[in-house]
């Protein structure tokens, strides 16, 4: 489904603040694959999501979606085949329009936009009944302006309207971790039912160690621009929060950094 | 009186369409556009010389609406293409435009006397009413369809818009482009309501179409485009009251009009932000002062 060959990305190149973002990184996700990925500080992840989504193009390598080389096409014209989430529940919601035209932008996603309306009557029942899967009542307030909405709110709003119309692979980049314990804890919930219910193809950028043993079905670690374990179903459900470090430390000879981290 | 009032409203309603054209840019897609200088006149321009040259006025109007998104779709690949600064590509635009508007029109002014006439046969006021209306609903119907559902993500959001499959570049062009076509066209109605055009009469353009949508969006409010485009066109029309007011006071000249209009704009914008200051202050005190009274009484909550 997803198959990234090779990928390198270098910030800064020849300056003395020189970097490796991502040093010749494999990945292949299988239909249906839900992949949790954990890591340090400046390992990489975030690169290799933006390299993945075509914010970012890749110094070498290639990126193919369903067998599709993609790497040369812009943000817009992936974002067909590839739903995401950001960190910042603002990010993925236009706060001046209606809860119901932002579902029509979501909608048109990877279609030509034309003179047709976005909201029909056809279509607002489509996303009532799309609204009522997140269970927080967004369903009776069609038209009100997203800005109103809690960050909470907003961020159920933008995992609904990423994966609604079942793109190919989604992405989720620390989806949780600008919201308050309980918040996070519904957005968690809500992803894994989704991603469940759509059988959506998944990469999700964590620093919840709890919460990147307990999604998905494989969990890879990153350190150094590098994909330093790659951990299968069978081996995943077992697994610890303090396996999980101690895997780390025996790895890369270091205590896993990260500012944020969550043990969970 | 009485008939300075109704060319007010006149011309108040001609000047709309420029105003609905800085709305588009200004408020929906965010992007500060100078161009408007530029392809107001340009609009003049193409619309006399063409009648001049014995084009029926409408299709010279319809030509000069043309004009203008020519005009806003250079303004639109110079930001979007060549990744020049928002007001800089505007003001590059408008120079350029200075230029090309004398070239059109051969000489720095042209009089448009004893030539057919785009009100000839329909009163002015009929005319723009029905204008401002049919602009103002086509409008609200666009910002309604996919494609304009688009364009106000981009001025809103642009980074979401972008990962549902959007191209910027194209909406923020298209925006451009139709804000100076309505530029562009309400710029021709002028030249033709006035009999002439005039190399500098797009002077200062974008102030006025600011005021219209400052003043019409304080008095009306902007809830919904219907809302906002409705306050665009009365902030036009009370703008060029206003004018009408201001030129009656004695000691008042011609000259002294953009003065005015600055004075308007800034007045525009500087009350409604101390208002809010004062209300906030007054009812910060009130409040205060009730939860220290009911700090006070004994058993009383401090709710």
């Amino acid at each position: 489904m997803l198959k990234i060959d090779g990928v390198s990305k270098l910030f800064n190149p020849g300056t003395v603040d020189e970097k490796i973002a991502l040093m010749h990184a494999n990945l292949h996700l299988k239909p249906g694959d839900f992949v949790t990925v954990i890591g340090s500080n400046g390992a990489g992840k975030s690169t290799l999501m933006n390299i993945i989504s075509g914010v970012m193009k890749s110094d070498a390598g290639k990126i193919f979606i369903e067998g599709k080389d993609v790497s040369e096409l812009t943000e817009f014209k992936r974002s067909r085949w590839i739903g995401r989430v950001f960190q910042d529940p603002m990010a993925g919601t236009a706060p001046r329009m209606t809860i119901e035209e932002n579902m029509a932008i979501a909608y048109t996603r990877g279609k030509s936009r034309g003179l047709s309306f976005g909201v029909t009557r056809a279509k607002r029942e489509i996303f009532r009944k799309e609204l009522q899967r997140l269970g927080i009542g967004l369903e009776n307030r069609l038209n009100a302006k997203v800005g109103l909405l809690s960050g909470g709110e907003r961020q159920a709003l933008s995992l609904l309207m990423a994966t609604f119309t079942r793109p190919q692979i989604l992405l989720l980049d620390e989806h949780t971790a600008a919201l308050d314990p309980a918040r996070a804890e519904l957005i968690t919930t809500l992803t894994d039912s989704i991603v469940r219910e759509m059988k959506l193809t998944t990469l999700m950028v964590t620093h919840n160690m709890e919460q990147a043993i307990r999604l998905g079905n494989r969990l890879i670690m990153m350190d150094k621009g590098r994909i330093i374990l790659d951990i299968p179903e069978s081996r995943k459900k077992d697994l610890t929060v303090e396996q999980l470090l101690g895997e780390f430390e025996r790895i890369s000879g270091k205590k896993l950094a990260d500012d944020r981290i969550v043990l969970g | 009186m009485l008939a300075s009032m109704q060319g007010a409203v006149e011309s108040g309603l001609l000047y709309a369409l420029m105003a609905l054209g800085v709305y588009i840019t200004f408020r929906i897609l965010d992007f500060p556009d100078l161009t408007v200088d530029g392809s107001f006149t340009t609009g003049a321009a193409i619309a006399t010389v063409m009648t001049i040259n014995g084009t029926q006025p409408w299709i010279a109007i319809i030509c000069a609406f043309l004009g203008g998104a020519a005009a806003g779709l250079c303004t639109g690949l110079l930001h979007t293409k060549g990744k020049v600064n928002g007001l800089l590509s505007g003001i590059i635009m408008m120079i350029a435009l200075y230029s090309i508007n004398l070239r059109i029109m051969g000489k720095p002014n042209l009089s448009l006397r004893n030539q057919m006439n785009a009100f000839d046969q329909i009163p002015v006021i009929v005319i723009a009413i029905v204008l401002a209306v049919v602009i103002k609903i086509l409008l609200d119907q666009f910002f309604r369809t996919d494609l304009g559902l688009s364009l106000r993500a981009t001025g809103d959001n642009n980074r979401m818009i972008r990962s549902f499959g959007s191209n910027t570049d194209l909406t923020t062009i298209v925006g451009i482009a139709l804000s100076n076509a309505l530029v562009a066209c309400s710029g021709a109605l002028i030249a033709h309501h006035q009999k002439f055009a005039d190399n500098s009469m797009g002077i200062g353009m974008i102030v006025i179409g600011l005021a219209s949508v400052i003043i019409g969006e304080a008095i009306f409010g902007s809830k919904s485009i219907f809302r906002a485009t409705l306050a665009v066109i009365l902030g036009a029309i009370i703008y060029r009251i206003i004018y009408a007011l201001a030129l009656r006071v004695p000691g008042m000249e011609a000259q002294d009009m953009k003065l005015i209009t600055a004075v308007i704009i800034t007045c525009a914008l500087v009350i409604p932000t101390v208002r809010r200051a004062i209300n906030t202050k007054t009812s910060a005190r009130k409040r205060t002062a009730e939860v220290l009274s009911g700090l006070s009484r004994p058993g009383g909550g401090g709710r």
